[in-house]
This record gives C-alpha cells, sequence and structure tokens, in this order.
C-alpha cells in the first residue's frame, strides 16, 4: 500500500479534496451543483487538449504547438463553413476541424518521427508556423456570427436545472465529447498494443526497437492522434464561446502541460494515467477559478499554478533521487 | 542527456567533405548572415542601408540577444532555461518598483545615480537568485530543467504579477533611459551591453575551468562525473549566471520601454532558443560557440527589419521565425549519412528480425 500513498494521483486527489474543504468552510455555497457544472464546463477544453499532452508526455516527447494547432482547425473550419455550406450539421463541422487538425499534427509527426528531431525544438517551431499561417494567410479577424449549428451545438445541453437555492445549472452536450475522448484514449492506452508501445517507447526507445516495435510509426501515431483532438478542442473551444477568436487558445499550453505533469506523468517518458491527467486538470481547474474563494487574490494564480508543477514533480523526482541514492 | 527525446539524432562525425570550412555551424551561419544582408540591401538599398536604419538595428536586438545568450549557456549543459523572460521581468520589475517608489523624481543625474546602481543591483541579485533557484531544482531535486524552469518560470512571472497587480510599473527617473537609449562614443550603449556579455560568456566558456567542465558534462554528464567534477555546483553556477544574463535584459527592455511589466517580451522566448539554436548550439549539450550566437542574432534582425520595411505583417515573421527554426535543426542536427545507412540497416533487421546487432548509442561526440 506505500506505493498507493506516494503516487502523484493521490497526492492530487488529497490536495483537490483539501482545496474543495478550505473552500466549502469559507463559502457554504462553494458546495453546490452550480460550481460543479461551472467546473465541468471549464475542464471540457483543457480536459481533451491534456488527453493528448499526456499521450506525448507518455511517448517520451513534449509538445507546445497543440494549442495552436486547436486555434488553426477552429478558424480555419469556421471560415471554410461560413464560405461554403453554413448549413453543414455540426458532426460534419467537427469532423473538418478534426481532420485539419490531424493533418497539422503529422507536420509534426513527419519531423519528430520522420526526422528525429528533438521534439521541444520542432513544436516550438510549429506553433509559431502554424499561428503565423493561420494570422497571416486565413484571415486575423474575430468571428462572432458562426455557422447555426454550432450555435446549435452550444445549446445543447446534457442535463440543466435549479438548485433549491434557485441557481441555475447547466452541463453542456460537449461534456460528452470529452467523456468520449477520455474513454477512447483510455482503451488505446491500456487494451491495445498501440498504447504499451506508447508507453514502451516512452521508456526506452532502444529497449523498444529490440523487442520489435516500430518507434517511427507509433511517435507518427502519436503526434497526428494529439493534433485531432486540438482539432476537436478548437471547435469546441470556439461553439462554447460562441465566438471564432484567431488570437486565443494559445498561451495555455503551459497550463496544459502542467495539469498533465501534476496528474503524475514524467518528461522522461513512460508514465502517465488517464485518471491522473484528469485530476491534474480538475486541480489546475480549481485553481484557475475558485482561488479567490478561498481567500488568495487572483493574481497569484500563475504563482499558485508555478509552485504546483515545481512541487508536483520536484517531489517524485527527490523521491527517485533518494532511492538511488540509498542504492548506490 | 537529460534529453526531450529519447530518438535523438544519430551523430557519427561524419559530413566533413571537401570543404571542410564549411562544415562547421558558424561558417555556414556566416554566409546565411552575409546572404540575408546582400538581399535585404539589394530589395530596398535607400532605406535598409541607411544609417537611421543600421543605428535602430544597434537599439533593437541586444534585449533579446541577451536572453540568447543565457539560453545558450543553460543548452551546453543540455538543458534549458524557459524561465528567462520570466527572470528577466522580475527583475525589471523589483528595480522598478524600487526606483519608483524611493528615487527622487526629477531630480538631477547625480541624485538618481546612487539609486540606479542600487537598484541595477538589486535586479542583478534577482536574477542570480531565480537562477540559484532553477540550478538547485535542476542538480538538487534532478528535474529535468525543461520541466523545472517552466515551473520557476510561472512563479516569477506570477511574482511579477502580484507585485503589480498586472500594470506597468512606471514613473522612472530620467537617468534610466540611458542603458536602452544612450550613446556612448556614438556607440549604442545596449550594443555596448551585449558585446561585453557576449565577449564574458565567450571567454568563460573557452579560457575557464567552468566553461571546460560546462562543455564536458553537456557532452556527457556520466564521464564529466567521473571526471570527478562537482555537478551539483556546476549546474547551480551555470542557472545562477543564465539568470544575471537575463536581469541584464529586463534592465535594458526597462529602460527601453521606460516602465517594466510581468508580461514585456513574450514572444522573445522562442526567439531566444531560435537564436541559440541557428547559433549552432547543439540542444543536447556540449557544442555552441559565442560567435555563433551572434551571427544568428544578426541575421536574425536582418531578416526582421529587412521584412518590416518590405511591409510583410508581424504574424508573417513569426512564420518565418519557426520555419527558419526547423529548417536550422534539420540541416545542423541531421546526419543524412546515417540517415541512409540506418534505413539500410532497418532493411536488414526487416530481413533477418531475429538477430539483433549491437546497436548504435546515441552519444553525442566530444567537443572538438
Amino acid at each position: 500500500m506505500s506505493g498507493f500513498w506516494t503516487r502523484n494521483e493521490t497526492l492530487v486527489a488529497i490536495v483537490i479534496v483539501g482545496f474543495c474543504a478550505v473552500a466549502a468552510a469559507s463559502d457554504p455555497r462553494f458546495l453546490s451543483a452550480t460550481t460543479l457544472a461551472d467546473l465541468a464546463r471549464a475542464s471540457i477544453v483543457l480536459g481533451i487538449l491534456a488527453v493528448g499532452a499526456m499521450l506525448v508526455l507518455v511517448s517520451g516527447g513534449i509538445d507546445v504547438s497543440f494549442t495552436a494547432i486547436a486555434v488553426f482547425a477552429m478558424y480555419a473550419t469556421t471560415v471554410l463553413t461560413l464560405g461554403t455550406v453554413p448549413d453543414l450539421p455540426w458532426p460534419a463541422i467537427f469532423l473538418i476541424s478534426i481532420a485539419i487538425g490531424a493533418a497539422l499534427g503529422a507536420v509534426n509527426g513527419l519531423f519528430i518521427a520522420g526526422f528525429g528531431l528533438p521534439t521541444l525544438i520542432v513544436t516550438l517551431g510549429t506553433l509559431s508556423v502554424f499561428r503565423g499561417a493561420l494570422l497571416t494567410f486565413v484571415g486575423s479577424e474575430r468571428i462572432s456570427s458562426l455557422p447555426p449549428e454550432m450555435r446549435g451545438f452550444s445549446r445543447a445541453m446534457i442535463a440543466r436545472g435549479t438548485t433549491e437555492a434557485g441557481s441555475f445549472y447547466a452541463v453542456p452536450l460537449a461534456f460528452g465529447a470529452l467523456v468520449l475522448v477520455v474513454a477512447l484514449t483510455w482503451f488505446i492506452l491500456n487494451r491495445t498494443l498501440l498504447g504499451r508501445s506508447i508507453y514502451a517507447i516512452g521508456g526506452s526507445v532502444e529497449s523498444a526497437r529490440r523487442i520489435g516495435i516500430d518507434v517511427r510509426r507509433t511517435q507518427f501515431f502519436v503526434y497526428v492522434y494529439v493534433g485531432a483532438l486540438a482539432g476537436l478542442a478548437g471547435i469546441i473551444h470556439g461553439a462554447l464561446g460562441r465566438m471564432s477568436d484567431p488570437f486565443s487558445l494559445v498561451g495555455l499550453e503551459l497550463s496544459v502541460i502542467a495539469a498533465v505533469v501534476l496528474g503524475g506523468a514524467r518528461l522522461t517518458g513512460g508514465h502517465g494515467t488517464v485518471t491522473g491527467t484528469l485530476l491534474g486538470v480538475a486541480l489546475i481547474v480549481l485553481v484557475q477559478n475558485s482561488l479567490i474563494v478561498v481567500g488568495v487574490p487572483s493574481t497569484w494564480q500563475s504563482v499558485v499554478i508555478g509552485f504546483l508543477i515545481l512541487l508536483g514533480t520536484g517531489l517524485p523526482a527527490w523521491q527517485a533521487k533518494r532511492a538511488r541514492e540509498a542504492a548506490a | 542527456m537529460s534529453g526531450a527525446t529519447p530518438d535523438g539524432p544519430m551523430r557519427t562525425g561524419t559530413g566533413l567533405g571537401p570543404s571542410r570550412a564549411l562544415a562547421t555551424p558558424e561558417a555556414r551561419l556566416a554566409i546565411i548572415t552575409v546572404a540575408v544582408f546582400c538581399l535585404m540591401a539589394a530589395l530596398s538599398p535607400e532605406r535598409f542601408l541607411s544609417s537611421g536604419n543600421l543605428v535602430s538595428m544597434a537599439f533593437q536586438f541586444p534585449e533579446f540577444a541577451i536572453l540568447a545568450l543565457a539560453m545558450t549557456l543553460t543548452m551546453m549543459t543540455g538543458g534549458i532555461d524557459l524561465s528567462v523572460v520570466g527572470v528577466a521581468n522580475l527583475s525589471a520589475v523589483v528595480a522598478a518598483t524600487l526606483l519608483a517608489s524611493f528615487a527622487p523624481v526629477g531630480a538631477g543625474l547625480a541624485a538618481s545615480l546612487p539609486w540606479l546602481a542600487l537598484a541595477y543591483a538589486v535586479a542583478l541579485a534577482v536574477g542570480a537568485a531565480c537562477g540559484a533557484l532553477n540550478g538547485l531544482l535542476v542538480a538538487r531535486l534532478a528535474l529535468p530543467p525543461i520541466l523545472a524552469t517552466l515551473g520557476s518560470g510561472l512563479v516569477f512571472t506570477g511574482f511579477a504579477v502580484a507585485m503589480t497587480g498586472g500594470s506597468a510599473v512606471m514613473g522612472l527617473p530620467d537617468a534610466v533611459a540611458w542603458l536602452g537609449n544612450g550613446r556612448l562614443l556614438g556607440v549604442p550603449v545596449p550594443l555596448i551591453a551585449f558585446a561585453l556579455l557576449a565577449v564574458l560568456l565567450h571567454v568563460l566558456l573557452t579560457r575557464t575551468s567552468f566553461g571546460l567542465k560546462a562543455t564536458m558534462y553537456g557532452a556527457n554528464p556520466l564521464a564529466a562525473l567521473y571526471a570527478a567534477i562537482d555537478t551539483g555546483k556546476l549546474l547551480l553556477r551555470v542557472y545562477v549566471v543564465s539568470g544575471a544574463f537575463a536581469a541584464v535584459a529586463g534592465l535594458v527592455i526597462m529602460s527601453r520601454a521606460n516602465s517594466a511589466k510581468a508580461d514585456y517580451g513574450s514572444s522573445y522566448l522562442l526567439l531566444a532558443v531560435l537564436i541559440a539554436v541557428l547559433g549552432g548550439v547543439d540542444p543536447y549539450g556540449g557544442r555552441g560557440r559565442v560567435i555563433g550566437v551572434v551571427l544568428a542574432v544578426l541575421s536574425m534582425q536582418f531578416l526582421s527589419s529587412g521584412l518590416n520595411m518590405l511591409g510583410t505583417s508581424n504574424f508573417a515573421r513569426e512564420l518565418i521565425w519557426g520555419a527558419l527554426l526547423i529548417f536550422v535543426m534539420l540541416v545542423n542536427t541531421y546526419d543524412w549519412a546515417g540517415w541512409r545507412a540506418a534505413r539500410a540497416r532497418a532493411r536488414a533487421d526487416a530481413r533477418r528480425q531475429l538477430r539483433p546487432e549491437t546497436p548504435a548509442r546515441t552519444t553525442p561526440e566530444t567537443p572538438p
């Protein structure tokens, strides 16, 4: 049982429970369906992006370009749909966005899997290439008159109602997308050979190669999959915000990676779980939305997130170092 | 290697063709720099070559070039410092707050000079302290440098935001402007600051045991440990120097903007990494020269100013920078002969699947 208590997932869960307890003590209204629905709503886009980022970390790489992919896919899809068939049903719009995202992810995959370049440098480069290309060639103006089907999607709810206290709550249909993504990724990682290959190359590329895993193909899949998820997250972000803003999302990448790292994924690869990632996302969303409830001014948000990253990664790293030194 | 990619490019040291001089990244870069300069000069001769433009370029680049020097030092050890912009802004915000609250307003140069010296000293101390924190995280806690500096960068930026409430600190004494906008014997002061720091870093890397150890550590950390190098102390000093350099960059930015703010220069992070990599610094560590970084800075500035004169948007510049970064990585780190050999080996492996041969270790070669 000692493993259970030192795992990142457990630590993050304890911090979340502690945070909620303090928040509930200072404001009893914190524990309500409204708060829960707000947090669920806020974690959709962050959650989908985080699941993708987690996959990259597990494979031993790092991706900082997914926000640019998401915003490119969202904006290009909106422009394309409005220019051709504005009445396109929303599943088709989503598919276009996912396809654009996957195509951009394939560009990352080409340089990383195909040419073996360092993942951080490649994705830093493609981050500015994708963003620059979007703003130069596709457009740089906010579009607020979205295709009608996208507006329809944003109004579709899974659950809605009013609490006894009289405040309104609603969970949008888009939350279902997060659930689907989580289920699919969990299945790929834990029930398919492909998923085990991703853990294997993250653990040791050379060992993975020697047991016959096609390292390049696996890496390529990871970046295409992450691109597709980014495309999905982008279009959901646009639909829920009821605006296609080419300047949004970029800049969020470090918060997403922070969530993933908090959830126990390691930068050195081979470690990371869907559960941990979701807990990390929950913690980051809590910090972003409810820091004020526990009495910390929201200007300290970035300090808190930074400290959480250092704590969440420093503790296991320090334990591992001590274990190494004790063994030596 | 604490590298981000386990599947690093294989370097076998081949590729030195008949024209040996062209094989070094610095020589290729010198040609690129001259080519960019000539191209821009040819496209708009009367504006690009005007003395006004040349002087304005000399004022523009030092702030991010100094950040690139900080990045270079950490990359030499196989690490990276993603917190440079955070450190620069935090140092500048602390210095600016000090000046804005205590320095006499509207006083002459003589009255504000002691305060200025104090503020600069405090800013450098803040930078060094931030660097020391990074160094401790990397050396003592064995955190990967990317994560340690990503997290600490957020903390530093966060402190700057919390101190200022997110707005700019203004109302600085006039003497502040000298570092960023002044001239000494007709030469822009920021250019002098950059030149001094570049020479300092060059001397540190090539003429001191500190530089030699940092290079050795970057080339092979385990070998450096076995060579009885105190790697913990070494990494701590590397990140302290990086933090101090970032603080100088912050002071130059503060001087040029005549204010300090938590989110100034946020695009400089990518630019600093880009310049270091463009300058031939190996992100896996162990290789890199300051002269390459200086050439990279110049070519970026020529490109940037030239594109500006041709009426290109800022977004197109971002696109070109990113594309350039990937292109240079492709040319510099990719061993094309090794690629063909690897392909042939893969095909051979596929044919006789069950007999694995001795793997090629992906160890960077020792520095020249």
